[in-house]
């Protein structure tokens, strides 16, 4: 056990933080999941890009540094620290590149990494149907064999950034006689064009953060489908572990959150009650248990360790971490609780409201907390499915 | 950054384990806390066998027939004695014995070899008025009081039996000295001598909360595949599951803090003491926490003396509030990361 940074991390540490204290916008930009705060979000994800600063664990050849783990968890940290703007790549970088690195060909790899990485092409997850939510495998949209690919039909919901992106990810049904978890195939769908129709739909906070996606008859060539035909489940669960457990969300975010908060507690401390003291540094503590609860995984993993179902026990602890930072910042504004970004006596422009907000979706999308709990409970600790 | 234990470290926690599975079954704690209703005196036992491992003096230098480890070393060790619910003063040993070494001469040196060879029981009055454990059983104790940390033996020691919830502990509160013993330090050194002590005692408890945590899911694990109500086990049904998974998270965000706490002590990190309560503060949420949870499932048997969950749930509520409360730990971290209230500058 050594906690002390390397000097090859450090200098790395140094590195980004000298960047990012250059280029991070002074002004935070607007919301990245409007259609104007979209654009500003992507010119960002570019320049990023270009500094080599998008992707640091990816081979250089994908736009990457072929830094190690801890170091992409340093980036993290100092990419947080610094205020820089959220990522409207992540559900391309964090969720769909782990599988095209597992499952792609070579020429998949070298056709969608690049862009994707250079925010040249933005992609968006397509897990949810109506009626298919934590139940993924009741899903009913369909693929349909023809000449030279598939015809996409069905319908998929929540699709973060769905609006503003170019393509999609998602499971359809290839074998019409199968049931539940058999039969997927994992394809890469367009967003634009012939059969694709999109209906924006605002989220909690008022921001057109998802799209319902309709597709009728959309023809999606051979080349985009990711894995083997039939073989979908296994594909996107495989690297389900790897986001709960790690990318989704790395401490770093969490860190930085606990640092505004103690900010605003030094603030109100004279008019806090004495009970929010104590929230304040149990969130603290808990930003610290999840930092080195990462620090033991990342170390596991270097050395060829896996992340399994385990990964679901951070899930939740993240999840309601951020809740209950949120809610011990409210609680510290008082009756200004309410004010929202526009007010112009809103604390931080209404970025606790607005986090708040977003925090609460924490414990349902990647899989709600109820389903990772039974996750634990069943693979975990081995207790009967029935 | 490096954030794992060395194999040789992983080891020295399978032989405890394996000592511990042997000889402190639940069987044998619960003889402890009978022997102790009926003012028996302790059988010989585990102690002396982890004794012979080395793992009582492991922390002591080469020169003093030690092995010179760390707290990073013991980290595993002591969580796997919580797991047994060791009835004996590991916690206090390990915690004192390299501050003794540092202190003791002369005829004091032979102390040290007593006490890591598990034959002279060491324990701890750090506090003036405070709880002192396994008091029964231990011939020293390292008092503070009227500015001086000293070594008693306990003919010195004026003691005032009392009765833990915990049997297995015989604690005592200690009313003052009849002798002043080996002096270990005064004034300002005696104050910076029982922090250390202090501190690594609390990182011990943290570690053996953890263990007994681990130990308390474990048995509501094993009763919920077991108990069958509704024609299916009760760990079938999504309550209890999700009782259990919470249990779980509770333990597994504790475990990282104390590992790190470890750490900053075997380096003498300057702020070791932030870490230190961080540790303890969670490890005694966690198994509070695991405590109530693991009752729950058991239902009823639990809520009797006859299952075993007792033996480690009272240990566990013992140990929240030894080397310092909840309130006092999360006080320290407050005074390290925030300002007070009330204070108009900055």
């Amino acid at each position: 056990m050594d906690l002390r940074f390397t000097e090859k991390e450090e200098k790395f540490r140094a590195e980004c933080r000298a960047w990012l204290e250059a280029n991070v916008p002074k002004e935070p930009l607007p919301s990245g999941d409007t259609r104007e705060g979209f654009d500003l979000h992507v010119e960002w994800e570019k320049k990023l890009f270009e500094a080599r600063y998008a992707v640091v664990s990816w081979p250089e050849e994908y736009g990457g540094r072929g830094a190690s783990l801890m170091e992409w968890l340093i980036f993290e940290e100092e990419y947080y620290r610094a205020g820089a703007p959220s990522r409207v790549t992540q559900n391309g970088i964090f969720l769909l590149a782990p599988t095209i690195f597992e499952f792609g060909t070579e020429e998949q790899k070298e056709r969608i990494l690049r862009p994707m990485a250079a925010a040249e092409h933005l992609w968006a997850q397509g897990w949810s149907e109506p009626n298919a939510g934590s139940d993924l495998a009741s899903l009913t949209s369909t693929a349909r064999r023809v000449e030279g690919g598939w015809r996409l039909t069905g319908q998929k919901t929540w699709c973060t950034r769905g609006s503003f992106c170019d393509s999609a990810f998602g499971l359809f049904r290839t074998d019409p006689e199968s049931e539940r978890h058999r039969g997927l195939t994992y394809f890469l769908f367009p967003l634009r064009g012939e059969g694709v129709t999109l209906r924006g739909v605002d989220r909690l906070d008022g921001d057109e953060g998802f799209a319902e996606v309709f597709l009728d008859d959309v023809f999606v060539p051979d080349r985009d489908v990711l894995g083997e035909v039939n073989q979908g489940w296994r594909v996107a669960m495989a690297t389900t572990s790897s986001e709960r457990g790690l990318s989704l969300r790395s401490p770093g975010r969490f860190m930085a959150t606990a640092s505004r908060l103690i900010e605003l507690y030094t603030r109100h401390r004279n008019t806090a009650d004495p009970y929010l003291r104590k929230e304040v540094i149990d969130a603290y503590i808990s930003a610290e248990a999840y930092r080195y609860y990462t620090f033991g995984t990342v170390t596991r993993m270097m050395e060829g360790g896996e992340i399994g179902a385990d990964s679901s026990m951070n899930k939740v602890y993240w999840s309601e971490m951020d809740v209950r930072t949120h809610e011990a910042a409210l609680a510290l504004l008082g009756s200004d609780f309410e004010l929202d970004e526009g007010s112009s006596d809103a604390s931080d422009r209404g970025a606790w409201l607005k986090g708040f907000q977003f925090a609460l979706a924490g414990p349902i999308y990647a899989g709600t907390n109820e389903i990772q709990r039974n996750i634990i409970a069943e693979r975990v600790l081995g207790l009967p499915r029935k | 950054m490096r954030f794992a234990f060395t194999e040789d470290q992983q080891m020295l926690r399978d032989t405890v384990r394996e000592v511990l599975a042997r000889e402190c079954t639940p069987d044998v704690v619960r003889r402890a806390w009978e022997a102790q209703d009926q003012g028996e005196k302790k059988a010989e036992g585990p102690f002396q066998t982890l004794a012979e491992t080395g793992l009582l003096g492991m922390m002591l230098s080469e020169e003093a027939g030690g092995l010179g480890m760390n707290e990073v070393d013991a980290a595993l060790s002591i969580e796997a004695a919580g797991y047994a619910a060791l009835p004996e003063p590991l916690i206090e040993t390990l915690a004192s014995i390299r501050v003794l070494e540092s202190r003791l001469k002369g005829d004091g040196v032979e102390l040290l070899s007593q006490i890591a060879a598990g034959e002279a029981r060491l324990s701890l009055a750090l506090d003036v008025g405070g709880v002192v454990p396994f008091a029964e059983t231990a011939v020293l104790f390292i008092v503070f009081a009227d500015g001086r940390l000293s070594l008693n033996r306990r003919e010195e020691v004026e003691l005032d039996v009392q009765v833990s919830g915990d049997r297995t502990r015989s604690v005592a509160r200690l009313r003052g000295l009849k002798a002043p013993g080996i002096e270990l330090g005064r004034g300002e050194e005696a104050v910076t001598l029982r922090a250390a002590i202090f501190d690594r005692a609390a990182l011990g408890s943290a570690l053996f909360l953890n263990g007994l945590a681990r130990k308390m899911l474990e048995l509501a694990v094993e009763y919920a595949k077991d108990r069958v109500q509704f024609g299916k086990p009760i760990g079938a049904q999504q309550a209890v599951k999700h009782h259990l998974a919470n249990a779980l998270i509770a333990l597994e965000f504790s475990k990282p803090l104390a590992y790190r706490a470890a750490w900053t002590l075997a380096e003498n990190e300057p702020d070791y003491p932030v870490h230190v309560s961080m540790a303890k503060l969670r490890a005694s949420e966690a198994a509070r926490t695991i405590a109530k949870l693991s009752l729950q499932v058991h239902g009823a048997i639990g809520y009797t003396i006859e299952h075993d969950l007792h033996l480690f749930m009272k240990r566990a509520w013992a140990l929240t509030a030894a080397y310092g409360t909840e309130d006092f730990h999360r006080a320290r971290v407050g005074r390290a990361i925030l300002p007070e209230q009330g204070d108009k500058n900055g």
